[in-house]
């Protein structure tokens, strides 16, 4: 404690020699990302850019502007319109609606444990390289936000309490997109979900019921649902490879990541998305085809559509799947729901 | 004061032995014919049996890299390293610290060998999901080989060549495990200014030798097929031999 004020007193001294004109002090606080115990032991360390360390102001802030539709170019529409928290922050509609009425054709993204993105490829064919860069293109697009950051940088600059917010969190009262982004990108890094049944169950906390332990095992054996090369495993509790596959949706699929890569041995594919919170974040798949988890167990099971791309690890294309029994099918799903994180959706740090 | 004594010890010790850092590059080919990403998914490789097949993601894993020197003093110069061709990762190892020249056998381990092979130890491996789950013996993979082949009717069907410990899971509650990590003892290399040494993996090896390969009966559900395993376990001593070594 001492230590503190010690380096505070030194930092202000520094301050009020070198900026003359303004009185103010700006002294951050840092608050590094809390690493859940099991993301500890399991996994390398979250990726936290260095030009943007994660402080208790900046997160304030980018909680702020996150709940709030300043950055919209009619005032009606925050990034939580479509990043809900009750929703494990996406929403429950299969394309989400612009500020214009207009709609999307991609199913709105969770947002939960992306600072364990590793490769840092976000959006459903990763067309961006940071959460930082994310940040930027929701407020520009057409079908959702529908403004300019000329214009949103405005509206925070006239805004009564964002300078002042700014200045706490960055230092400068001069409001520029690149620091709403980062502000954003600080909030979504604590967005955090490890605290699911299935959590608790590795931890020695909760127990699993036959079906949901034999669920487990169906999602982890090879010659069944073998979802684990894709999608996590105990040992990788992220529950996604966040790398990008066809998982045989279509025998003509869109184009997915070979949009951003150019590469037609890329078509149709897009970004695994973690099997966490399913309860909260139906639809499914990229276009939200899928209304609920038993159309997307029906589909590995049977279902599957062979198309060049289609990922090595999809058994028996030819037979349209593994066919899964009912019992084992029913198990399936019972584990998958173990990973829905209650605890995550109600985390009141997390809501406006 | 102590520090002067241990800076001229040192010194000393390098007058007397030169040192030298040295990098392990890991190169891939088909039957000499080299293969990078590029030459992924696209049917372009026959294995031994005749089968046409595509290649899309090949990843594996070698552990206690080591130099051998002539008094049979091992110094390692990694303990594991995961090679990702389609990721490119992993193609260069350095060695940590400055090695004596001289003359050494280079060799490794494909695979993690029983002791080191343990459920869930490695972040870095557990991060990029290279796991086998804990109902198939668990640990961790030491090949995924995936791609397409051809059927005889020009259709394409996956295959999944993914290498790991045997295990005979009839039992689920008593498996039997069996170690199929190999060592590789790849020869002599003399180790100078800061020496640059390939080791070579030809891919058809493991389709070849001395079992043939027939990806019509072996293509995919290899993990639980123990004799499965076992044929690996013997293809894989044949693929992997020494390159070039600069200067
Ligand atoms: C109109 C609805 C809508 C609004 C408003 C919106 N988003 Fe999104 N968000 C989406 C959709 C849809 C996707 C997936 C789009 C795609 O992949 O093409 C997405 C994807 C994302 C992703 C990628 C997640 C991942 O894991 O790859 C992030 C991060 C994100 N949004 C953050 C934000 C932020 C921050 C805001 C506010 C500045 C915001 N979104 C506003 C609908 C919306
Ligand atoms: C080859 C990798 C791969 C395998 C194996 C795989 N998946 Fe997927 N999964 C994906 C990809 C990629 C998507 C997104 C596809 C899209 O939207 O185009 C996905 C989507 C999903 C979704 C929808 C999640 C959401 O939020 O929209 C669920 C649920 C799911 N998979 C469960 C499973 C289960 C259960 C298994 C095993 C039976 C499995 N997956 C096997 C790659 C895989």
């Amino acid at each position: 404690m001492l230590k503190r004020t010690f380096f505070y007193t030194f930092i202000l001294v520094i301050a009020s020699s070198c900026s003359k004109e303004s009185s103010e002090v700006y002294v951050p606080v840092l608050k590094p990302i809390e690493i859940p115990r099991l993301f500890e032991n399991l996994l390398i360390a979250p990726i936290v850019p260095s030009n943007n360390p994660q402080t208790e102001e900046g997160i304030l802030l980018g909680k702020k502007l996150f709940f709030d539709p300043i950055l919209s170019a009619n005032n009606t529409q925050s990034c939580s319109s479509c990043h809900d928290p009750q929703f494990a922050f996406a929403d429950n509609k299969k394309f989400s609606e612009g500020i214009d009425g207009k709609l999307g054709n991609r199913n709105s993204m969770p947002l939960f444990n992306m600072a364990w993105n590793f490769d840092e490829k976000f959006f459903w064919n990763g067309r961006s390289n940071s959460i930082e860069e994310q940040a930027l293109e929701p407020v520009r697009n057409p079908v959702e936000m529908h403004n300019t950051w000329v214009k949103a940088m405005a509206s925070l600059q006239d805004n009564l309490q964002y300078p002042d917010l700014f200045f706490a969190a960055f230092g400068t009262r001069k409001i520029d997109s690149t620091l709403v982004a980062k502000a954003l990108a600080q909030f979504e890094r604590t967005l955090i979900s490890s605290s699911a049944k299935f959590d608790k169950y590795l931890a020695g906390t909760a127990q699993l019921t036959a079906s949901e332990l034999s669920g487990f095992n169906v999602f982890m054996n090879e010659a069944k649902g073998d979802c684990f090369h894709c999608h996590g495993s105990d040992k990788n509790p992220l529950w996604t490879d966040n790398k990008f596959h066809n998982n045989g949706l279509d025998n003509f699929p869109s184009k997915g990541l070979e949009s951003v890569t150019g590469n037609s041995s890329d078509r149709g594919k897009f970004k695994t998305p973690s099997i966490r919170n399913l309860a909260f974040t139906t639809p499914y798949m990229h276009d939200g085809r899928f209304a609920t988890i038993d159309a997307v167990i029906n589909h590995y099971s049977e279902g599957l559509k062979t198309s060049r791309t289609i990922d090595p690890l999809i058994k028996k294309v030819e037979q349209g799947g593994v066919q899964l029994s009912p019992k084992e099918k029913a198990d399936l799903k019972a584990f998958l729901l173990t990973l829905s994180d209650n605890d995550f959706i109600k985390n009141a740090a997390f809501q406006n | 004061m102590v520090l002067a004594v241990l800076l001229v010890s040192c010194e000393k010790k390098e007058i007397n032995e030169p040192t030298t850092f040295v990098t392990v590059q890991f190169s891939h080919n088909w039957d000499e014919t080299a293969v990078t990403k590029a030459d992924f998914n696209t049917v372009k490789f026959v294995n031994a049996n005749g089968n046409r097949l595509s290649i899309e993601r090949l990843r594996y894993l070698i552990s206690n890299i080591t130099l051998t020197n002539a008094e049979n003093t091992p110094l390692q110069i990694k303990a594991y390293n995961l090679v990702d061709v389609g990721e490119k990762t992993g193609f260069n190892l350095q060695s940590d610290n400055p090695i004596p020249e001289g003359n050494y056998t280079l060799s490794f381990t494909f695979g993690l060998n029983a002791a080191n092979n343990r459920d869930g130890v490695y972040q870095d491996l557990n991060s990029v999901s290279f796991n086998v789950p804990k109902m198939l013996g668990g640990g961790y993979h030491f090949m995924q080989l995936d791609g397409k082949y051809l059927l005889a009717n020009t259709q394409l069907a996956n295959f999944n060549y993914h290498v790991i410990r045997a295990a005979d899971i009839t039992d689920p509650i008593n498996m039997v495990l069996q170690d199929t990590s190999f060592k590789v003892n790849l020869g002599e290399v003399t180790i100078k200014n800061n020496a640059i040494v390939e080791i070579k993996m030809n891919i058809s090896e493991w389709f070849k030798n001395p079992n043939t390969w027939n990806l019509n009966i072996l293509n995919t559900v290899l993990m639980p097929n123990f004799n499965a395993q076992l044929l690996m376990n013997e293809n894989g001593k044949s693929v992997f031999s020494l390159g070039t070594v600069i200067p």
